[in-house]
């Protein structure tokens, strides 16, 4: 095919991206740019032209290790969306626009450190990006029949015009706004596009070979299967290859999480934490449906093409051979998706690490500080953008000058493991507090040289320079140092081998410099935060801080970057939200956290950090300060504890007064019942005095003796109403306390006779026995009220026992520090229900045989009160069951 | 002209002796109870024209005493009256959805009380 023709389609596919993407850009909140589908396919953005390619040459080389690169994240996957739920929550706290600034901020706003590891990606991705321009390359040169090597000067070589459109897009759409935490909904959804046209057309390239090349999948299974090597492919022939095979499952397990890419996709990208939900199925299934015609495309290259074809390229060349050049392009055009996924968010993620963690905080924040906010956006913009064209640029000659000797594969890889560097700083200190800005930046400087010896440096002088003496016999012919076999470890494939040593000394020197040496109270204080992600106060409010700082000048270098309008939004939402008042003068270190966050978006944690450091007089917080801040986080935490266990209380005290309210309620009942009863009581002998003198009015005819027979039903009644009136006051005044006794010694049995003398009447018209069974005692006691309570008590048993067999028995004795005295009946006894109450004065036991008692329910509270005043107690025994037994008690 | 019959059912003797001597007077064959089981015991000898009854006693009350009354044949169409300290309305209505005549409460007039057994015996 004409290159010319080729390369309108590009064109035109890559303006078909540009339409989608702003459209995409105007739809931004419409549920169809912004969902869980949406944000799963654009982690698919893992799958560049590495996988698109790279997998059927490994699968047609080197057998079944291709599936690791998908296999790691698939197994990884729960634990990937557990951690990813922690760092987007952080990240979307703390406005982290890059991994970059995500590492410096948990080692407390490093300046080295974010640089650093800007610098690690840089290197680390600069070949990957590379990669996917070989792979365009090479594709285009298969396409158009054009021989690989077109590039005898950069400008005749359509590669360069490709990067050059990739980064234009990139460029546009990546740097809409200065925030860089903002989300770009246009890139996000071309990708997800880009994902579905690069699995569609690979399936459709993998249906293609198993059923029209071949009879189906079991077809090019047989005929695979009587080649010589097909054991090799399909098997680990060795115990070593399946622990290379283990460890590049890892090695792309961590990659899915520090790749920036894939970082920014998952955590700058997401929307809603709740997509993760459709992630967790989507994305495995994803991959492994990318995966599943590899094998059969793999074998049928080989079988149709042999070893003289590039395997890398199988599912070009299989159509092209057959002449399906329409197919061919599609094919190529997935692929093509592939690359320009990966390399447009590649770019973008770098180039925000690049202005915000390398640039502006290395070179341009003088500059910044006092500059216009519209020219200093301008300036972060351009940053990024010449940053973008840089990096694209810097891949392509990379590729122009080390690439073209190399497989799809092995710089992949190469990638991966100076991308793995970051994962001891980034891992540990997610989860261990202690870990140390100084250790993060060792270990991953370690690690990166390790790297370098392992792999880097043998690779490059055997593929630049063909010099094996290096590889083969170590440096100064120093066998435990040879490059792929350190320390004599010989069983692992090179990049298995570099991974292993690169962790383990990055691993072990951030350890060890972690537990050595404590970190600064700022990246403590951090890594309490990261750690603890949960204890919200502590992100919001206990920020330590100490220092002089005041509102003017952070508001001066906000508005520097914000312009007045934001900033002004932004302070009016702080004071709002702290409930501040906007005439303070002075900043707190909640202001000076809230201006770093606000900045952190536009030009990166540490030099946000840089800046506001500038115009505040900052005094470091000593350790005791650090400690009483966590202590006072301790606190909340007790506190809510305490909270807890006051509102269990709480609810218990509800429980508590449901119960007091519905004695309330019965004590309410009795209260009307007994007045009630007072009235009938009072009525009664009224009742009675009225009708009599009605009548002696009426008859004056009346005989004499009728008439003093009314008379003195008269005076009867009279004094009736008035002891009863009585009764009521008495009870009132003992129960108010108003009423004083009139303690004296007295002999107990000359007290009980008394009162006997006083029941001596109702006892013998009602025919019943009274027995006594006394010891001799004295004790201090108002002789007229104890008097009072034993003929109330004694009536009671009268009242209530049987005429003529009732019985009723005194005893008095001594108990401990008491004096006792026992009133036992052999009457009906009291209802259980009765039992609570009989001592309250509204009470009357429904169980009464005699319609009026003296003194109308008043008899027992009057007396309980008079043993109270007493300090003794008047009770009930609630075990005798042979009547009713009342025990009286005062102290000697 | 047959002389007119009264039961008074109270437990209070002194209010019982002013009613007996007021009737009596007025020519009533007059007889006494001291609460619903004697009242009831009078009543399957005699049929009074009218009774009147407490309702707080001991043993039989007035609302059982009533209620023996109203369920009986002999006696179902004796004018009863209630003669009680309970006034509140609740209890009053009790009275006359048992089938009371008349409802009288303590402390009354004597005068009332015969204008209103007149009421009674010419309706």
């Amino acid at each position: 095919m004409n290159s010319y023709v080729l390369i309108f389609i590009i064109i035109g596919y890559l303006f078909l991206l540009f339409g989608i993407a702003f459209w995409a850009e105007k739809k931004a909140n419409r549920s169809w740019v912004n969902n869980p589908y949406v944000y799963t396919l654009s982690l698919a953005v893992y799958c560049s032209a590495w996988t698109y390619y790279g997998s059927v040459g490994i699968a047609a080389t080197s057998g079944v290790s291709f599936l690791t690169t998908y296999l790691g994240p698939v197994i990884a996957f729960p634990i990937w969306i557990i951690v990813l739920k922690k760092i987007i929550k952080i990240s979307k706290q703390h406005k982290v626009s890059s991994i970059a600034d995500f590492i410096s901020l948990r080692y407390g706003n490093d300046r080295f450190l974010g640089a650093l590891v800007t610098i690690i990606c840089v290197l680390g991705v600069l070949p990957y990006i590379s990669l996917q321009l070989k792979a365009v390359s090479e594709t285009f040169g298969i396409i158009s029949e054009d021989t690989i090597n077109s590039s005898s000067t950069i400008f005749k070589d359509s590669t360069f015009y490709i990067a050059v459109l990739l980064a234009i897009f990139a460029a546009f759409f990546g740097t809409r706004t200065t925030d860089a935490t903002q989300r770009r909904q246009g890139i996000i959804f071309s990708v997800a596009v880009e994902s579905v046209i690069k699995l569609v057309f690979f399936l459709g390239v993998g249906i293609y070979v198993s059923y029209f090349l071949f009879e189906g999948t079991l077809d090019i299974y047989n005929q695979i299967s009587i080649t010589e090597d097909f054991e090799f492919l399909t098997t680990f022939d060795s115990l070593e290859s399946g622990i290379n095979w283990y460890f590049m499952m890892a090695l792309s397990f961590l990659a899915i999480f520090l790749l920036p890419r894939q970082f920014h996709v998952s955590v700058i990208e997401n929307t809603n934490q709740k997509h993760l939900k459709t992630a967790i199925w989507l994305f495995p299934l994803y991959l492994l449906l990318f995966n599943v015609f590899v094998v059969f495309i793999a074998w049928g290259g080989k079988l149709r093409l042999g070893d003289v074809a590039n395997p890398d390229y199988y599912s070009l060349l299989l159509p092209l051979q057959n002449g399906d050049v329409f197919l061919a392009i599609l094919v190529f055009l997935g692929g093509f998706s592939a690359v320009i996924s990966m390399v447009v968010v590649s770019t973008l993620a770098l180039s925000t690490m690049l202005s915000n963690n390398l640039i502006i905080p290395y070179g341009f924040l003088d500059k910044f500080s006092n500059s216009r906010p519209e020219r200093n956006a301008n300036y972060i913009k351009n940053i990024r953008r010449i940053a973008i064209f840089c990096l694209i640029l810097g891949a392509y000659f990379f590729y122009i000058n080390f690439n073209i000797e190399l497989s799809l594969f092995s710089i992949g890889q190469l990638s991966f493991v100076v991308i793995a560097q970051l994962a001891p700083t980034f891992f540990i200190g997610l989860f261990w507090n202690r870990g140390s800005s100084i250790a993060a930046k060792m270990g991953i400087i370690t690690g990166t040289l390790v790297t370098t010896y392992t792999l880097v440096l043998p690779f490059v002088l055997d593929a630049i320079f063909g010099n094996m003496d290096f590889i083969v016999f170590g440096p100064f012919e120093l066998e435990l140092l040879k490059p792929y076999a350190l320390f004599g470890i010989d069983f692992l494939n090179p990049v298995t081998h570099a991974f292993f040593w690169s962790m383990f000394f990055n691993s072990i020197v951030y350890l060890f410099v972690s537990l050595s040496f404590k970190g600064n109270y700022r990246e403590r204080n951090y890594g309490e935060m990261f750690v603890n992600s949960n204890y919200n106060s502590l992100q919001e409010n206990a920020f330590i801080w100490k220092g002089e700082a005041y509102v003017s000048d952070i508001r001066r270098v906000l508005n520097r970057f914000l312009g007045e309008k934001r900033t002004e939004r932004a302070l009016d939402l702080f004071y709002l939200k702290y409930d501040l008042s906007r005439n303070e003068e002075k900043a707190d270190a909640r202001l000076i956290n809230f201006s770093e966050k606000l900045l952190t978006g536009s030009i990166g944690s540490a030099s946000s950090r840089i800046l506001i450091a500038s115009v505040v007089e900052e005094q470091p917080v000593t350790l005791v300060e650090v400690l009483e801040i966590l202590e006072e986080n301790k606190k909340t935490i007790s506190t809510n504890k305490f909270l807890k266990h006051k509102s269990n209380e709480l609810t218990q005290l509800t429980e508590e007064l449901k119960e007091v309210n519905e004695e309330l309620k019965i004590q309410d009942k009795l209260k009307d019942e007994f007045l009630d009863t007072v009235a009938h009581e009072l009525k009664t002998p009224i009742t009675s005095i009225r009708a009599a003198s009605e009548v002696l009015l009426d008859n004056e005819d009346m005989l004499e003796n009728i008439k003093i027979q009314f008379l003195n039903n008269i005076l009867y009644d009279s004094e009736r109403l008035g002891k009863l009136i009585n009764n009521i006051l008495d009870l009132e005044k003992l129960a108010s306390g108003r009423e004083i006794l009139d303690k004296k010694m007295n002999n107990l049995n000359v007290t009980i006779e008394k009162a006997l003398s006083g029941v001596q009447l109702i006892a013998e018209k009602k025919n019943i026995k009274i027995v006594t069974h006394q010891e001799s005692l004295t004790a201090r006691y108002d002789e007229d009220r104890i008097i009072q309570v034993l003929i109330n008590v004694l009536s009671n048993a009268i009242k209530f026992v049987e005429e003529k067999h009732g019985e009723v028995k005194i005893i008095s004795r001594k108990n401990k520090n008491y004096i006792q005295v026992i009133v036992e009946d052999n009457g009906k006894g009291i209802l259980n229900e009765d039992m609570k109450y009989i001592f309250d004065k509204f009470y009357q036991s429904k169980n009464q045989n005699v319609k009026k008692p003296v003194g109308s329910g008043f008899g027992l509270a009057i007396s309980k009160q008079i043993i109270e005043g007493h300090k003794g107690k008047i009770r009930v025994d609630e075990n005798y069951k042979l009547g009713a037994r009342f025990i009286i008690e005062i102290p000697e | 002209m047959n002389r007119k019959k009264i039961l008074i059912v109270d437990d209070e003797p002194n209010i019982v002796m002013s009613l007996e001597y007021t009737f009596k007077k007025k020519d009533f064959d007059v007889y006494i109870a001291r609460d619903g089981e004697e009242a009831i015991e009078i009543l399957k000898s005699k049929i009074p024209d009218v009774i009147l009854l407490d309702i707080m006693m001991p043993n039989v009350d007035g609302y059982q005493t009533l209620q023996y009354i109203r369920e009986n044949s002999t006696t179902k169409n004796i004018k009863v009256i209630f003669l009680t300290a309970k006034n509140k309305a609740l209890d009053i209505e009790k009275g006359f959805t048992m089938g009371v005549d008349k409802y009288i409460t303590k402390p009354f007039s004597i005068k009332k009380i015969v204008a209103e057994i007149n009421e009674l015996m010419t309706s």
